[in-house]
């Protein structure tokens, strides 16, 4: 039976978001193509995060068993993966467009010599069996179809957010499979001293159900003051447009858009955000819109379900009193 | 010590505009600038030159005016530059790109570090690095936020998700630079002088011991088989009274159990 792999992801105690996303388009695909979609675990004896991966839909797991892979680095991986692949001839495999996939995935195509098409935010099987993979060029103002025609396994990596994961089915079992990598210690050159986790707090912008977003507009960073307590309000978690990273207002973690998150909350208000399409790239799937901004003809207000034209300190203040006022 | 930086000339994506009716990309009177990112490599090996003397070589492959961005390197005091241009290295995807970009490197003798931007800003896929890098069968860090060079060793920190990783590679070594990782400087006026009066080198595809099957779009795993505007959503309306925002919001059961 053909497969469809699917880079999983851990710290080596718990399995990635991302993981499951894919996971999630990976059993899509892999029906598709009469094909099973199969989870590559790479690390040092991690055979207890395997049922957490079949949990989410995968039919087996390749556990790539060595003491090279207890950290994630490039070299060592790489050349697993690539035994792994010459070893068992996948149709197609998936990585997370996130920090370790798009070091990893690169690599380890060029080893193979094989396609790879990056930060994909639409992937697809076609009437005549092709695996459709689509992604935004141009900071986002043009979309773009590949295809891997001739080469194997047709590598892509995906982009953060976009895909849905399974619902967890904790009952649903699969197959383990063992493969232990030859891995020469010189060919690892590149040496991790260090991995240090330094989120303040853990906010997790792409499971947020509710966001408050604020840009430029705000004028300043004591703005954020006011968009927390309109997010404490109803719910929800304050994000940003990178103009306001990049003056040092708020941490790059909370930066919504093309080089940040993608996030598909149900609701997002963007206060003072104009809406270039690189911050677009990141919100436009959100369920509901509101868009509170100055300018009516904001390109944000292209998107917005609802725009609110005004000063956000005016209107903001204004949405606090009504919300008292409800919950009189 | 020798450091290359490969660099981009790319279309300005910020002043991209498109054709409503066509549905395409209007590419004429875009300005073409030096890759942001690229910027960051190259004053990366500026510094290690400033502080340790090494020779600074900026490549690019690209058509006849990516010279100017080549310029540009030079009159930020890069020593010199080399523009890849051929017909046989159209249309290609990262892998043939990065076959060509380490070809090149290779019939150059070779370098110390390899740097390079994390990502184009058209392309956006921040694959040619770390492709290269495999290529040359050399050690990679990519998305680097900070670097220093040590007993002929490079030691850097590489961005993750949650914070970043301290690596330490060997040379010779790639490094994919970010934003983050320093201020580019300005050119430097009589730098400026100096590269625009200069004629920059142009390497074909005999210059560099590859065959016409192993760059461009013949070596490439890849095809493009459509490109489209994306949809934007319906535009929703404007409206002024809050309460009704509120009142909607409610029913929709968007914001809700309030008081609850
Ligand atoms: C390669 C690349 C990648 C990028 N990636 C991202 C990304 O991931 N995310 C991202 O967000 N951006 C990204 N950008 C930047 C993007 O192009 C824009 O510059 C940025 O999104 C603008 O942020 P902004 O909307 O906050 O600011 P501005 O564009 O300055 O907009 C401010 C808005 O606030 C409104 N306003 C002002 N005062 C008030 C007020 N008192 N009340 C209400 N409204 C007010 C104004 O009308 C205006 O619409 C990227 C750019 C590049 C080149």
């Amino acid at each position: 039976m053909k497969e469809v792999w699917v880079f999983a992801e851990h710290d080596n105690t718990k399995i990635s978001q991302t993981t499951f996303e894919l996971l999630g388009i990976g059993s899509k695909l892999a029906s598709d193509l009469d094909a099973q979609v199969c989870a590559i675990l790479c690390g040092h004896n991690m055979e207890s995060l395997a049922p957490e991966l079949f949990a989410y839909g995968a039919s087996k797991v390749y556990l790539i068993n060595s003491p090279h892979l207890q950290t994630y680095s490039a070299e060592p991986h790489a050349i697993a993966i690539s035994q792994a692949i010459k070893a068992f001839d996948p149709e197609i495999a998936l990585f997370g467009a996130t920090p370790v996939g798009r070091d990893l995935a690169p690599r380890l195509a060029s080893i193979i010599g094989t396609g790879l098409t990056a930060d994909c935010t639409g992937l697809a099987i076609d009437e005549d069996k092709r695996f459709l993979q689509t992604r935004p060029a141009f900071g986002g103002n043009l979309m773009a179809t590949i295809i891997c025609p001739n080469h194997r396994p047709a590598m892509s990596t995906v982009r953060p957010g976009v895909m849905d994961k399974l619902a967890r089915d904790p009952n649903r079992t699969g197959s383990l499979e063992l493969f232990t990598p030859t891995i020469d210690p010189l060919s690892i050159r590149a040496q991790v001293k260090e991995v240090v986790k330094e989120l303040k707090e853990s906010i997790n912008l792409t499971q947020a159900k509710t966001i408050v977003s604020g840009g430029r507009g705000l004028a300043t960073p004591e703005g954020f003051a006011l968009l927390n307590e309109l997010a404490l309000a109803i719910g929800g978690c304050v994000a940003s447009s990178r103009a306001c990273v990049d003056a040092g207002w708020i941490d790059k973690s909370r930066q919504v858009g093309q080089t940040g998150s993608t996030v598909k909350p149900d609701l997002y208000i963007a206060c003072g955000i104009s809406g270039a399409i690189q911050h677009l790239a990141g919100m436009q799937e959100s369920g509901f819109i509101v868009a509170i901004n100055k300018n009516e003809s904001a390109p944000i207000m292209n998107v917005a379900d609802i725009g609110i034209v005004g000063d956000l300190y005016q209107v903001i203040p204004e949405m606090l009193k009504q919300l008292r006022d409800l919950e009189g | 010590m020798r450091i290359i930086v490969c660099v981009k000339q790319v279309p300005n994506t910020d002043e991209v505009k498109i054709d409503p009716v066509k549905g395409t990309l209007i590419r004429e009177g875009v300005p073409s600038i030096l890759n942001p990112d690229d910027a960051n490599a190259l004053e990366a090996a500026l510094k290690i030159k400033d502080e340790f003397g090494a020779r600074v070589t900026v490549l690019s492959m690209g058509p006849k005016q990516a010279a100017f961005a080549l310029k540009e390197c030079l009159a930020m005091g890069a020593d010199d530059a080399l523009l890849l241009c051929d017909r046989a290295f159209a249309g290609g995807d990262t892998w043939a790109t990065s076959n060509t970009l380490a070809a090149a490197i290779k019939a150059l003798g070779g370098a110390d570090l390899i740097l390079a931007g994390s990502q184009a800003i058209d392309g956006d896929t921040a694959q040619v690095g770390p492709q290269i890098a495999a290529k040359l069968d050399i050690p990679q860090i990519t998305f680097a936020i900070e670097l220093q060079l040590k007993d002929s060793k490079i030691s850097a920190k590489r961005q993750t998700q949650t914070g970043y990783e301290l690596i330490e590679a060997p040379l010779p070594a790639l490094l994919t630079a970010t934003r983050d990782l320093n201020v580019p400087r300005h050119m430097n006026a009589a730098l400026l002088i100096n590269a625009t009066e200069t004629e920059v080198p142009v390497w074909g595809l005999k210059d560099i011991n590859i065959s016409e099957d192993e760059t461009g779009l013949k070596a490439s795993p890849t095809r493009v088989i459509k490109s489209f505007v994306p949809p934007l959503k319906a535009k929703g309306k404007i409206v002024s009274d809050i309460s009704a925002v509120i009142k909607e919001l409610k029913a929709k059961r968007l914001i809700g159990g309030v008081s609850s």
